[in-house]
């Protein structure tokens, strides 16, 4: 049985990238009791650390940040101008509930002039209820980040919420470093800014010099009507990641994930993502570079508020992840 | 720090051909620095030894222009340019190569134009630089592939508050990082002087890893979208409201701390600033931030209408308080409280 009020914390902590200081404290509340030392890097990576004996180090990463809208402007009545933060789809973004850091509430919608079709982040705007620049400048400041509001849904083996990208990933990682007993230094990097371009994962990367990192994010898949051919399906188990739009795996790593999870029978599938990088490529090329693979919660409707997981393949990523810290032998050069 | 910024406007320094530009700052800051020297990819870097944490500010030498690509048979010049919309260019004079060749990028007369034609906007790939020759032989006497070319329009002083030029950005940020040189701050001071940022900030990345900063403090020139027709979410920034601060473009989120000390640095100062209202574009923070293991990187920028064109625009008072602003940072030394 997986840890639902830890998930549901986690899924809910505020931090679009860049502004990940509050869901950097929740994590940080959950790996803090089982890490030998916790800290954050200055770009604001979460790194917690347990020492092993081996003299070598596992690097885990998982983001974080989370995509969101950052005020641009606001006008004489009210209502906030928006820009993306990460990969937002403004059509998807109409109607929808928001909340700032602050907690005020907001709701998104377009300018009706043209359809909904059409809606770019310029004819996307927040109403936040105010009726003046100066009542709607009394709560929100030009600069400020607000993140898509929704709800914990559960379906049967699915659960569906805001966020899973990469909450979840996040919450397996935690799940993971709280029962891993590994021989190696670990090293469980909760990274920022990854939905702007992969930003936090090198510099940590950089930093730790990991004799080998894994990630754990969400990839798409191949099992609602009508989408791009994927052989990803829900249900059927963490991914090994092949390839992805930052990274091609080393097969040595991959061959490691894939008989670490054997060897345990772990359910896992091969994934190569067409589109979308992960801090799996940032953390290979950091440094004098670094083996680099990744393990990933299949996803349906990922960047939508209502991302989808089965509850089996987040337990089999947790399962994955604890296997791979708790192998001897390490890929090697 | 008006008359530096014209020489400096003035001079030549399309991106990877930086030279002059970076001989005339380097002569400059030789006078206020423990040392300088440059890189292998021609970054400038100019020291003035403290203690405390290590702080850089960093501007780019390279303006938007044009690279010589080959000669065709009649003698025009084949170019290949970065950043540069290509309906700006045309019937405007350049200057070719290391001896400044006046050229002209000339296009079809009117006589001669078809509908289709005059309807449709010639892409740099159906412009050419003329500098007059008379056969390809002729114009590789004067020119070689691989030499630089840009705008010859000249720095102008325009209105009571105004400056018109070419390569504002960022020899904005160039002036007022060498005006700071003058100023003794409590810290590990470095000026880094960049190339090649705008085709894709390839300088900034190796000087963070030659520098390896705690704090750096990006000076640019930036886009000005305050025209008639555009609503104020879309101007991203207005000429004469002040030295403008980034929160997030294209390649950076400032960190919250970091944004927050530039704000207070200028309340204190009575400067007046404004926010940075757009998220696209990206300056050398986008590379130096995420160097190595990271540093906190945040940006004072100069508005500039028209930017890379022949002639963009910027404030006189914009420029001084930018200046203004980025001094008050260090001496305050809030580059402690971003740390």
């Amino acid at each position: 049985m997986y840890d639902k009020e830890m998930l549901k914390h986690v899924l809910s902590a505020y931090g679009p990238s860049g502004r990940e200081e509050t869901a950097s404290e929740v994590i940080k509340s959950y790996v803090a009791p089982y890490a030998d030392e916790v800290y954050n890097d200055r770009l604001g990576n979460l790194i917690a650390v347990k020492k092993g004996t081996s003299g070598k180090k596992i690097m885990f990463s998982a983001h974080m940040d989370q995509i969101g809208l950052c005020v641009v402007d606001i006008d004489e009545k009210g209502f906030l101008r928006v820009t993306n933060v990460g990969g937002v789809n403004p059509i998807i973004s109409i109607a929808r509930e928001v909340v700032f850091k602050n907690g005020t509430r907001g709701v998104t919608f377009f300018e009706t002039e043209k359809g909904a079709k059409e809606t770019t982040m310029a004819t996307l705007f927040v109403d936040i209820g105010c009726e003046s620049y100066e009542e709607a400048a009394a709560k929100v400041d030009i600069g400020d980040m607000c993140i898509f509001a929704g709800n914990f849904v559960e379906m049967g083996n699915k659960i569906s919420s805001p966020y899973m990208d990469d909450r979840i990933a996040c919450a397996a990682l935690i799940e993971a470093f709280r029962t891993m007993k590994s021989e190696h230094d670990v090293y469980a990097v909760f990274t920022v800014q990854e939905e702007v371009g992969l930003r936090g994962a090198g510099p940590a990367a950089f930093a730790i010099e990991p004799d080998i990192n894994i990630s754990c994010d969400v990839c798409g898949m191949g099992d609602i009507p009508n989408c791009v051919r994927m052989s990803v399906k829900l249900g059927e188990g963490a991914t090994v990641k092949a390839m992805d739009s930052s990274v091609i795996v080393p097969v040595k790593v991959r061959e490691f994930l894939k008989n670490a999870a054997d060897k345990r029978g772990i359910k896992w599938q091969n994934e190569i993502l067409r589109s979308g990088g992960t801090d799996t490529g940032a953390a290979q090329r950091a440094g004098k570079g670094t083996f680099s693979g990744c393990v990933s919660i299949p996803t349906r409707y990922i960047h939508a508020p209502i991302e989808t997981i089965d509850v089996r393949d987040y337990e089999a990523a947790v399962a994955l992840l604890r296997a791979a810290a708790e192998e001897k032998e390490l890929p090697r050069v | 720090m008006l008359g530096r910024l014209e020489t400096l406007c003035n001079l030549s320094g399309p991106s990877g051909n930086e030279g002059p530009v970076r001989r005339y700052i380097r002569e400059y800051a030789k006078q206020y620095a423990d040392e300088t020297w440059v890189d292998r990819m021609g970054n400038l870097y100019v020291h003035k030894k403290g203690s405390g944490p290590k702080v850089m500010v960093a501007a780019h030498m390279d303006e938007v222009g044009m690279l010589i690509w080959g000669a065709m048979d009649n003698g025009l010049l084949i170019y290949q340019q970065g950043g540069i919309d290509p309906r700006v260019v045309v019937s405007k004079r350049v200057l070719v190569g290391k001896n400044e060749i006046p050229g002209v990028i000339g296009a079809k007369a009117i006589h001669l134009q078809s509908q289709t034609d005059r309807e449709h906007a010639l892409d740099h790939t159906e412009l050419f630089i003329d500098i007059g020759a008379k056969d390809k032989a002729d114009v590789l006497k004067y020119v070689k592939p691989g030499e630089g070319a840009v705008f010859a329009t000249r720095f102008e002083r325009y209105g009571e508050d105004h400056v018109k030029s070419k390569a504002l950005d960022d020899r904005v940020g160039c002036a007022i990082a060498m005006e700071l040189l003058k100023n003794d701050y409590e810290c590990d001071f470095y000026a880094a002087f960049t190339v090649q940022e705008e085709v894709g900030i390839r300088g900034a990345v190796v000087t963070a890893y030659n520098v390896k900063p705690d704090v750096a403090l990006i000076l640019e020139g930036t886009t000005a979208n305050d025209m008639p027709g555009v609503e104020s979410h879309q101007h991203v920034t207005r000429v004469g409201n002040g030295p403008a601060l980034t929160f997030m473009d294209g390649g950076t989120i400032v960190p919250e701390k970091m944004f927050n000390a530039l704000k207070k640095t200028a309340r204190e100062e009575n400067i007046p600033f404004q926010l940075r209202q757009g998220s696209r574009g990206r300056t050398d923070a986008s590379e130096i931030h995420k160097s190595l293991a990271g540093c906190i990187a945040g940006g004072i920028s100069v508005p500039c209408r028209y930017i890379h064109s022949p002639n963009s625009i910027a404030s006189v008072s914009d420029i001084e308080n930018a200046y203004k602003l980025a001094d008050a940072f260090l001496r305050t030394k809030k580059f402690e409280e971003v740390l």
